[in-house]
């Protein structure tokens, strides 16, 4: 899960990383008081969870508290990317003398974290890496060592960084590890005139797998900005919203994955991606049909199981008894195949509901969804 | 032969006595997996009737090893407990860990996997099916009815797609499926697959189930060109994948310009490997192949 830069601001001072003076609003009259409490000029900054910004109007200059809260003003509600910007950090500004970069990522390939520092920051890291891949310094950490002041300063040394970084490398490899974060970014870190270092912005990914032992985590809000994918993680499933028309429900998500494709090779724009996961219940399967159902744009739905540990007669049964919950009103084509395939199929056959149609192949079934999406 | 898995292997259960791991023990045991004990500290010295074959509770990894000869283990724990159910398996020499645990932390996979390497332990998974050898061994929970053995090998970041294939391709069967997890780390790659495969007398064409995320099937393709000279066909799921969005799996995701299902099929059939639009046109595509192979005159 992306966070906030507020959020990541947070966390970076908490592990000791000097970050500006800023505080965060919702509402433009607070942005005027803010502003008067921070010196009078502050910049403005949209929070969206999306890169870019700056480009588009999101970060501005407001040079007084008045100017402050008209600039707030101008900015909530702005649409970023498709983000809508519900609050806006109003920040000290800062006098920079130079600008860095310094991050740790996941390399997926090497199965370990990299450390990426540049003395070239502020701007887009990836035009540097591209145009001067020399000006990027790219280390690995070994997991069992972790970065230490030694590491910290072969990092610094090798991406041309000043030594006093060093100490924010480190506790920037603290917040990754105890916060269980995927990614950890500082961009700009900047040396002010007078030889501080600031956090200016930043980025955290936290692992969502690790919210068992993040006790303080469920705090943060996980922003939904569709309000299906709000209900369907209220219950618990693994739903994604797209702008199709022909619902998709399946188990696995690579079989879920795979269904979009195949539907959208049939002419069709697959509504949905929606993973019902091994063993599914008849509870999973009715919450899952209410939620699809209930999207306006969908016209057929398309239930896909291909049943390994799941037992198609077993989903068979949680479709009927979720057709008692919910009044279907758009057509379902259902294919099972593998374990208890025909026995599900038999289970369908006898409910025999009029909007139900069964296929035998998961080609000829998307084909079939997508054809009475068209005409439904 | 096969890859990483025969009848020879010798299974231990790491979370036997739990729900999932008794239930899918059975069905190990049911596919011909010699399972020789399961590991459970707090209840070491019982045992666990499975109908027709008692399995003894050790304490540690070790003590199994040391009882049974065991050298694979199937690892059920849950997350919070997987980092030290897998150490302890490489601290005590096994060959091979079959993670199938969901939802383990990252840094956990990378502390585990990155000790295994260094131990000699070959790591399959996390949050993976496992892996089976059809009519010798399976470990992990891979249905065994689907299929037979057979000429084909395949590797998969999904389950339910590597049960497709599986069934689609039951005719002409597999030598081994190896599920390897959709997680962003995982301790046996595509690469480490093909290698294996190519070196496998009783694989004969290889299939590739890949899905947005990351560059590994683009390594793998790089992987092909260099060293894989039996056939290769592959799939790719995610082609509507919006970006930024995680389908399912925690690796599959969309970053920018990377990752996408369009950029990995263009590196595979950039080096010849045919692509499948669907899993039924990717099984089409090897039977097509198995002819071509057939009928071409042996060197």
């Amino acid at each position: 899960m992306d966070l906030y830069e507020h959020e990541a601001r947070a966390l970076f001072e908490e592990h000791g990383i000097a970050v500006p003076r800023a505080e965060v609003t919702d509402s433009p009259q607070e942005a005027r008081a803010i502003a008067r409490r921070l010196g009078g000029s502050v910049v403005v900054k949209a929070q969206v969870k999306t890169g870019g910004r700056g480009k588009a109007g999101g970060v501005r200059l407001a040079t007084d508290p008045v100017a402050a809260e008209r600039t707030a003003r101008r900015i909530l509600g702005m649409n970023i990317k498709g983000h809508t910007v519900g609050e806006v950090m109003l920040a000290q500004p800062v006098d920079i003398e130079s600008e860095f970069y310094v991050a740790y990522v996941l390399d997926r390939a090497a199965g370990h974290f990299l450390a990426i520092a540049s003395a070239e920051g502020g701007m887009d890291i990836e035009e540097v890496a591209a145009v001067r891949p020399e000006a990027v310094a790219r280390i690995p950490v070994d997991p069992a060592e972790g970065v230490t002041s030694a590491k910290a300063a072969e990092i610094a040394g090798a991406a041309g960084l000043p030594p006093q970084t060093a100490d924010v490398l480190v506790r920037l490899w603290e917040v990754l590890v105890r916060q269980d974060a995927l990614l950890v970014e500082v961009n700009p870190l900047v040396r002010t005139r007078e030889g501080h270092l600031l956090a200016l912005d930043g980025k955290v990914t936290l692992d969502d797998n690790a919210r068992f032992r993040q006790a303080r985590r469920g705090a943060e809000s996980i922003a939904h900005d569709d309000p299906l994918e709000a209900a369907a993680a209220a219950k618990g499933l693994n739903y994604v919203k797209l702008d199709g028309e022909v619902g998709v429900i399946g188990n696995g998500a690579g079989l879920v994955m795979s269904t979009l494709d195949v539907v959208a090779g049939c002419g069709a724009r697959p509504a949905n991606f929606l993973d019902i996961g091994g063993g599914a219940s008849a509870r999973v399967m009715a919450d899952g049909l209410t939620v699809i159902l209930s999207d306006p744009a969908v016209k057929s739905v398309f239930v896909n199981v291909f049943g390994g540990i799941t037992a198609c007669d077993a989903v068979a049964d949680g479709i009927v008894r979720a057709l008692d919950e919910v009044r279907l009103t758009k057509p379902l084509v259902v294919r099972l195949d593998g374990n208890n395939a025909a026995r599900g199929r038999a289970v369908l056959d006898r409910r025999a509901h009029p909007l139900v149609q069964q296929a035998t192949t998961m080609d000829g079934a998307a084909r079939r969804a997508a054809e009475l999406a068209h005409t439904s | 032969m096969a890859i990483f898995l025969t009848k020879e292997s010798r299974v231990l259960v790491q979370g036997m006595t739990g729900g999932e791991g008794r239930k899918h023990t059975r069905r190990m045991l049911a596919a011909g997996t010699d399972v020789v004990g399961g590991v459970n500290p707090r209840k070491a010295g019982q045992a666990v009737d499975f109908d027709d074959r008692v399995v003894p509770v050790f304490g540690s990894v070790a003590d199994g090893i040391r009882e049974t000869g065991a050298d694979v283990t199937v690892v059920f724990v849950p997350p919070a407990f997987a980092r030290a159910a897998v150490v302890e398996a490489a601290d005590a020499g096994i060959g091979l860990a079959v993670v199938i645990t969901e939802g383990i932390p990252v840094h956990d996979s990378v502390a585990f996997t990155s000790y295994a390497r260094k131990k000699g332990t070959r790591i399959v998974g996390p949050n993976c099916p496992g892996l089976i050898t059809p009519g010798q061994s399976n470990a992990g929970i891979i249905p065994a009815d689907i299929t037979r053995s057979g000429r084909i090998g395949l590797v998969s970041k999904s389950g339910t797609l590597t049960y497709q294939l599986m069934h689609e391709l039951r005719d002409i069967g597999f030598s081994t499926c190896v599920g390897i997890g959709g997680d962003p780390v995982v301790g046996t790659t595509h690469i480490d697959c093909l290698a294996a495969f190519q070196d496998d007398p009783d694989t004969e064409l290889i299939v590739l189930i890949g899905e947005i995320g990351g560059d590994a099937e683009e390594r793998a393709a790089a992987y092909i060109r260099e060293h894989v000279t039996k056939p290769v066909v592959g799939y790719i799921a995610g082609f509507t994948a919006p970006e930024g969005r995680t389908m399912g799996h925690a690796g599959a995701i969309v970053s920018g310009s990377a990752g996408t299902a369009q950029a990995k099929k263009a590196a595979l059939e950039a080096v010849g490997v045919k692509v499948g639009n669907t899993p039924t046109d990717t099984a089409r595509l090897v039977l097509t192949l198995l002819d071509t192979v057939r009928e071409a005159p042996r060197a």
